[in-house]
C-alpha cells in the first residue's frame, strides 16, 4: 500500500512542489490542498512556461493597444474597406515601432553613437530592477508562508527615510558610512514589516489590512519628515540634502575603468543578486525555510507537528520588510542620492506584480524583476521617440498579472493540455487500486 | 461551446465591419481624393521650415492632463510648434524617479532645448545641465541651486518663474469684499515656493482689505504668512483629500476656497458645489474654462501664463537668442493676472472692482510691493 502512493506522492511534487509532500509528512493536509487549491497556490504551482506565455500574450495585447492608439491607424481605419492595407500596415508600424524603441530603450541602442551608450540600456534596465527584485523577493517569502504582504511600499518608504538620514546626517569614514546606511534601510523596513507581523501572531491581525493601512502611515510618515527642518534645511521643497558620496553605492562600471561610460548601474544590483542567493539559501536549505514553507502551505499541520506559527509568521514578515529595505537603499543610495516624497514611486506595488512573475521562487523573482526593470526602462524611450502613451507599459503589467492569475486562460489560447486534468483521472484510479488492494 | 464561440465572434466582427463600412464612403473620399496630398505637401512644407530644432518637455508626476500647469505648459509647446514649423517631443514622468531619465533620454535624443515642467524636476534639469553645456534647458517654477541651497545661475539653462503673489493679492481683496461668512481659505498641494508664493498674496489682499474697511475682519484659513505654515493636501493627485480639506474649511464657516493644487482643486470644487453660497478661486488657468463643470462656482482665477512664458523661450531660443536670464511673470508683463469674473461680473460691487484695478496700476507701477519669501528673487 505504502508503495503504491509513494509514486502518487512523488508526482505530486514534481508538479506542485508543495512543501509538506516534499518531505512527505501529512499525507492528508497535501490532498486536500490539491481539491481546493487557493489562488495563491495555483499562482505558485504553475510553470516557468506559463510565466513565459503570460509574458508573450501580454505584449501581443499591449502592441494591439498600441496600435489602436496610435493616429495613423485610426486615421486609416475610418476607410478601412477602400484599403485594409492601410490600417493594418499603419497598426503594424505602429506597433514594431513602439516595440523596437523599447527594445532600444532597455536592451541594446545600436543607434547610439558609442558602445558605451549601445550598452547603456541594458544597465539601465538593471538599475530599474535593483529596487524591484529586492522588493518583490520580500513578497515572494511572505507569499511562500501564505502572507499576502501588501506593504512592501512602506517598508519601502521607512527604509528610504533611515537610510537617507544616516547618509546625510553622518560623517563617517568611507566603506563603513555605505554599511551602515544599508544596514538602517533594512533595519528601518524589518521594523516596518515587523509590525504586520507581530499584530498578525499576537493578536490574529490580518496582515493585509493592516500593511495596507502602514502604507499610508508611512507616506504621511515621509512628508511629515520633509517638513522638518532638519530633512529640508533649505525650506525649499519636498527634498532631503543630498546623501553624503561615501554613503552612496560605488557604480559597478568606475570612470577609470571605462571613461565616459555614463552608467548608473551602482553596487545595488550585485547586493540584488546576493540577496537573491540568500533568499534561495533561506527557502530551500534552511531549517527556518522550510518552517516558512510548512506554514504556508498548512499553518494546521505546521502547528501539529510542533512549529510555532506565530515565530514563522513574525520572521517571515521581518525578512521580508527588510529586502524592501534594502530596495529603498538601491533608490536613496543608488540612484536619486536623496530622499523626496516619491522615492518609492511604485515599486512596493510593483514588486507584487514581480514576485507573482516570479511565481515567489528567488531565481524566478529574480529574472521577473529585470523584465520589469527592462520594460519600464524602456518606456521612456517608447514615449519620446514614437509618443505612445506611457500608459500602455502599465497595461502590460497588468495583463501579465490577469494572464498569470488564470492559467486556464493561457492554456486554451495556446492550446496546452492541463496537467490537473490529465492527472486526475490516474489519482482516481490509484485510489481504486488502493482501495481494492 | 467552441461552435458558441466562433459564431459570438463572427457576429462580433460582423458588427464591427458593418460600422467600419458605414462611414467609409465620405471618409474615403476626403482621404483618398485631397485629404492625402494635401497632407504629405503641408508635411513637406513644415519639414522645410522646421530645421533641426527640437523643442521637448517633461511633466511631473502631474501628467500633461492634469487641467493646470502641466496642461499649461504643454499648450505652449503645442502652440509654439505650430507656429514655428518645429518638431516637438513631450514626455509624461509617472513618478518623482523618472525624470532623470526621462531628461537624459531627450537630451540623447538631440533635443534643442529641453523644458522642465515644475519644481520637482530642478535636480533632473540642474544635472543634465551641467553635463552637457552645448544643449539649452528651461525649468518652469523653480530656480537652480547648488546643494546647500544656495542660488546658482547655469549658462545653458533659463528659470521660467512667476511672481504670482501680485496676482493672489488682487484675488485675496476680492476674496475678502465677496465673503458673506467673514471667513475664506486656501490649502496647497505640497508646501514649495511655487505654490506657498499664492497663499502669501492671497494672505496679504485679505489682510489688506481688512486695512482698508475698519470695521472688516476677514479671517483667513488654512495659511499663516507669518510662519509659513498652513493646510496642504500632500500631493497634486489627490481630489478627495482635496476635498475632505474643503469640506472641513466649510464647517468652520468659510465661503470661500483657493486651492492651489492643480488638479487636487477639482476635489475642493466636487465638496463646494455641494453647499450653498461656497466659492472656489481657480489658479494657473481660467477655471471658468478649463474646470468648466464647476464654471458656476468660479469666482475669478489667479492665472499663471506659463503656456505663453514656453511660447516665448522656445521663440527666443528657435531664433538665436537663448539667453540664461529667468523669465518673471508680474502683472506688468501679463504673465499673472487675474481672470475675468464672468458670472458673477454684475455681483462684485463697483468700488470693489474699482480698488482691485488701483491696486494693480499700483503694483505695475511700483507703487506698491507685494513682498512674499516666497517670491522668485530677481
Amino acid at each position: 500500500m505504502t508503495e503504491e502512493k509513494r509514486p502518487d506522492a512523488g508526482e505530486e511534487q514534481s508538479v506542485a512542489a508543495t512543501p509538506p509532500g516534499e518531505t512527505g509528512e501529512g499525507q492528508g493536509p497535501t490532498l486536500r490542498e490539491q481539491e481546493r487549491p487557493s489562488v495563491l497556490y495555483q499562482i505558485m504551482s504553475g510553470s516557468a512556461l506559463m510565466s513565459v506565455l503570460a509574458v508573450v500574450l501580454a505584449l501581443l495585447i499591449g502592441g494591439l493597444l498600441i496600435a489602436f492608439a496610435n493616429e495613423d491607424t485610426r486615421e486609416a481605419s475610418t476607410y478601412f474597406f477602400a484599403r485594409p492595407l492601410d490600417t493594418l500596415a499603419a497598426g503594424w508600424t505602429a506597433m514594431t515601432d513602439a516595440y523596437v524603441a523599447m527594445f532600444r530603450g532597455s536592451v541594446f541602442d545600436w543607434q547610439a553613437g558609442s558602445f558605451a551608450g549601445m550598452v547603456k540600456p541594458l544597465t539601465e534596465s538593471m538599475v530599474f530592477a535593483v529596487p524591484l527584485i529586492l522588493a518583490g523577493l520580500g513578497i515572494a517569502v511572505g507569499f511562500r508562508a501564505g502572507l499576502f504582504n501588501i506593504g512592501a511600499q512602506g517598508q519601502i518608504i521607512v527604509g528610504a527615510i533611515v537610510a537617507a538620514w544616516l547618509g546625510f546626517a553622518f560623517d563617517l569614514p568611507v566603506v563603513i558610512h555605505l554599511l551602515v546606511a544599508i544596514l538602517g534601510g533594512l533595519i528601518g523596513g524589518a521594523v516596518w514589516g515587523g509590525i504586520p507581523g507581530v499584530l498578525k501572531a499576537r493578536f490574529g491581525a490580518n496582515e493585509v489590512i493592516v500593511t495596507i493601512m502602514l502604507n499610508y502611515i508611512a507616506v504621511y510618515l515621509i512628508s511629515y519628515m520633509l517638513k522638518l527642518p532638519s530633512f529640508n534645511p533649505g525650506r525649499t521643497g519636498q527634498r532631503s540634502p543630498a546623501v553624503s558620496p561615501d554613503a552612496t553605492y560605488p557604480l559597478l562600471v568606475p570612470q577609470w575603468l571605462w571613461p565616459d561610460n555614463g552608467f548608473r548601474l551602482h553596487w545595488g544590483f550585485v547586493v540584488a543578486i546576493l540577496a537573491t542567493v540568500f533568499v534561495w539559501w533561506l527557502m530551500e536549505r534552511s531549517t527556518v525555510g522550510f518552517q516558512i514553507r510548512a506554514v504556508g502551505a498548512n499553518p494546521a499541520a505546521a502547528r501539529t507537528a510542533g512549529m510555532s506559527v506565530g515565530r514563522i509568521t513574525v520572521i517571515t514578515m521581518v525578512v521580508a520588510g527588510a529586502l524592501a529595505g534594502l530596495a529603498a537603499t538601491g533608490q536613496v543610495l543608488g540612484t536619486e542620492r536623496s530622499l523626496t516624497a516619491g522615492v518609492a514611486a511604485s515599486f512596493g506595488f510593483d514588486a507584487i506584480t514581480v514576485a507573482l512573475l516570479g511565481r515567489s521562487r528567488p531565481w524566478g523573482t529574480f529574472f521577473a524583476g529585470l523584465l520589469f526593470g527592462a520594460l519600464k526602462a524602456g518606456g521612456f524611450l517608447m514615449q519620446s521617440l514614437t509618443a505612445t502613451p506611457i500608459d500602455i507599459v502599465l497595461v502590460v503589467q497588468s495583463l501579465i498579472v490577469l494572464f498569470i492569475a488564470a492559467p486556464p486562460l493561457v492554456r486554451t489560447v495556446f492550446r496546452l493540455p492541463d496537467p490537473d486534468r490529465r492527472r486526475r483521472p490516474r489519482r482516481t484510479a490509484s485510489t481504486t487500486q488502493e482501495a481494492t488492494a | 461551446m467552441r461552435r458558441v464561440l466562433k459564431l459570438a465572434t463572427a457576429g462580433a466582427a460582423a458588427t464591427l465591419v458593418l460600422a467600419a463600412c458605414g462611414e467609409a464612403p465620405t471618409e474615403e473620399d476626403t482621404n483618398a481624393a485631397g485629404g492625402e496630398n494635401a497632407e504629405s505637401s503641408e508635411a513637406a512644407g513644415g519639414g522645410e521650415e522646421a530645421g533641426d530644432f527640437k523643442a521637448c518637455m517633461v511633466s511631473d508626476s502631474g501628467g500633461f492632463d492634469d487641467q493646470s500647469f502641466n496642461q499649461s505648459g504643454k499648450e505652449g509647446l503645442d502652440s509654439s510648434v505650430e507656429a514655428l514649423g518645429i518638431e516637438g517631443v513631450e514626455v509624461e514622468s509617472q513618478a518623482d524617479t523618472d525624470y532623470a531619465t526621462n531628461v537624459s533620454n531627450l537630451v540623447s535624443q538631440g533635443c534643442s532645448i529641453t523644458i522642465g515642467v515644475g519644481f520637482l524636476l530642478e535636480d533632473a534639469i540642474q544635472s543634465a545641465a551641467e553635463e552637457n553645456p552645448d544643449t539649452n534647458f528651461a525649468l518652469i517654477d523653480s530656480a537652480f541651486s547648488d546643494a546647500d541651497f544656495a542660488p546658482v545661475e547655469l549658462d545653458n539653462a533659463k528659470p521660467i518663474l512667476f511672481n504670482t503673489a501680485e496676482a493672489s493679492f488682487l484675488a485675496g481683496y476680492l476674496a475678502a469684499g465677496m465673503t458673506e461668512s467673514g471667513t475664506v481659505a486656501t490649502f496647497g498641494g505640497l508646501q514649495i515656493p511655487s505654490v506657498a508664493v499664492f497663499m502669501d498674496g492671497f494672505a496679504d489682499g485679505i489682510a489688506k482689505y481688512n486695512e482698508d474697511n475698519a470695521d472688516a475682519d476677514v479671517q483667513l484659513l488654512g495659511w499663516d504668512k507669518e510662519a509659513q505654515e498652513g493646510a496642504f493636501s500632500g500631493d497634486f493627485e489627490n481630489q478627495s483629500q482635496g476635498q475632505t480639506l474643503t469640506e472641513q474649511f466649510i464647517s468652520q464657516g468659510a465661503d470661500i476656497v483657493m486651492p492651489v493644487a492643480g488638479p487636487v482643486g477639482l476635489g475642493a470644487a466636487a465638496a463646494a458645489s455641494e453647499s450653498d453660497g461656497v466659492h472656489i478661486i481657480w489658479v494657473d488657468s481660467d477655471g471658468y474654462l478649463t474646470a468648466s463643470e464647476y464654471s458656476d462656482l468660479m469666482l475669478t482665477s489667479v492665472m499663471k501664463q506659463i503656456g505663453p512664458a514656453v511660447e516665448q523661450t522656445v521663440t527666443e531660443t528657435v531664433e538665436g537668442g537663448f539667453s540664461n536670464e529667468p523669465y518673471v511673470g508680474t502683472l506688468e508683463n501679463e504673465g499673472v493676472g487675474l481672470a475675468p469674473y464672468h458670472d458673477f461680473e454684475g455681483e462684485v460691487p463697483e468700488e470693489l472692482t474699482t480698488q482691485i484695478d488701483e491696486y494693480r496700476d499700483q503694483i505695475i507701477s511700483g507703487d506698491l510691493v507685494i513682498e512674499s519669501p516666497n517670491s522668485p528673487q530677481q
